[in-house]
């Protein structure tokens, strides 16, 4: 049998179900937000937000919190080339 | 795939490596829908007002809730694996089959919205679309294409939680016979069970003449040494799709209901 676990240790029912709760808010959060009409600060907000809850579900949900760095390493870097992509895009878009 | 049968003993499975291939594979999920969302950003500065006014013809009651049940849905499949990892297997498959229903409701939820925007004559190429101002038709064609391609993979991703609930409500029995030589190696022998040191815990009574063959049937009882890791790299995987399915939508929802 491989014994070749990637993750350090387990966490319980109790941790997801507070990222759940945790994702629950921030919902509400931007539900609340998008309604107060902040302008061109509302899509930052959303995208923020959006953000944050898509960490909780990485890190908790799909176990990244306890998975060896090197998984870490490899998220990072796929978002990195992600975020490079949106930036070259942009700098072209804005300053054409 | 090999992973999910690998019930065999001596059976070599790599479960980093089932593991590292889900996440890799994860990461052109990543690329495909990151393209899009990229589309979706210049399109959305360059048609600001259109963007701002079609989108006020979403549903948003109906994109919160659908937000609801994703985020629900990945808890409880969160909750699947962690069950199977202290070798819980019946409630594994109970929030399994809750995920499941919770990924149906969503697409429920769809078909009706996209149902009644397209009474309203609105679908991709419609005439009353196409008379509308350019943003809007790139807002509801990025709307249309964006939620369609998500939908398409709740619907996979129900697929295979299915497969997986079945895998594992099934789960195989190991088959193992030993046939002796001949009769005269079976005659007086018993047939035992032993732990690691060599203890007997369960011995047969001796057999006799008219026993020819013995057939020993060997279940797996969900101890976790048994199934945690191996067995199911497949469900980790299955709810690792499941959760990039409910990534994607956290930035589709705000991105298409709340920007009105």
């Amino acid at each position: 049998m491989n014994d070749n676990d990637t993750e350090r240790e387990r966490a319980g029912f109790g941790v997801y179900v507070l990222s759940w709760v945790a994702l629950l808010i921030l919902t509400a959060t931007t539900v609340t937000v998008a309604g107060m009409h902040l302008g061109k600060l509302s899509v930052f907000t959303a995208v923020i937000i959006a953000a944050v809850k898509a960490t909780v579900v990485l890190f908790f949900f799909m176990h990244l919190k306890y998975e060896k760095p090197f998984f870490r390493t490899m998220v990072c870097i796929a978002l990195g080339a992600l975020v490079i992509f949106i930036g070259l895009t942009f700098t072209d878009i804005l300053y054409r | 795939m090999s992973a999910t049968n690998g019930l065999a003993v001596g059976h070599q499975r790599d479960y980093a490596g089932a593991k590292l291939g889900m996440w890799v594979f994860l990461f052109t999920e990543l690329m495909l829908f990151g393209g899009m969302f990229i589309l979706y950003a210049v399109y959305r500065t360059t048609h600001a007002d259109d963007f701002h006014y079609a989108a006020g013809e979403l549903d948003t009651l109906v994109g919160t809730m659908n937000t609801l049940i994703l985020l629900t849905s990945s808890l409880t499949m969160a909750l699947s694996i962690a069950a199977m990892r202290t070798a819980r297997k019946t409630v594994s498959i109970v929030f399994l089959v809750l995920t499941i229903a919770l990924g149906i409701w969503f697409m429920v939820n769809k078909y009706f919205e996209w149902g009644a925007k397209f009474e309203h004559g609105l679908y991709p190429n419609s005439e009353l679309l196409l008379q509308r101002a350019k943003g809007e038709i790139l807002f509801f064609g990025l709307y249309f294409t964006m939620t369609g391609l998500h939908g398409l993979h709740v619907f996979i991703g129900v697929v295979v939680l299915s497969v997986v609930a079945i895998k594992m409500a099934n789960r195989p029995y190991d088959h193992i016979a030993f046939a002796g030589e001949g009769r005269d190696d079976l005659r007086g022998a018993r047939l035992a069970l032993l732990d690691d040191s060599g203890r007997r815990l369960w011995a047969s009574e001796p057999m006799d003449d008219s026993v020819k063959e013995v057939s020993v049937r060997v279940k797996y009882l969900p101890v976790p040494r048994r199934i945690r890791r191996e067995d199911f790299a497949v469900l980790e995987n299955a709810g690792l799709y499941w959760h990039l399915v409910d990534i994607i939508w956290i930035f589709l929802f705000p991105l298409f209901y709340l920007i009105t």
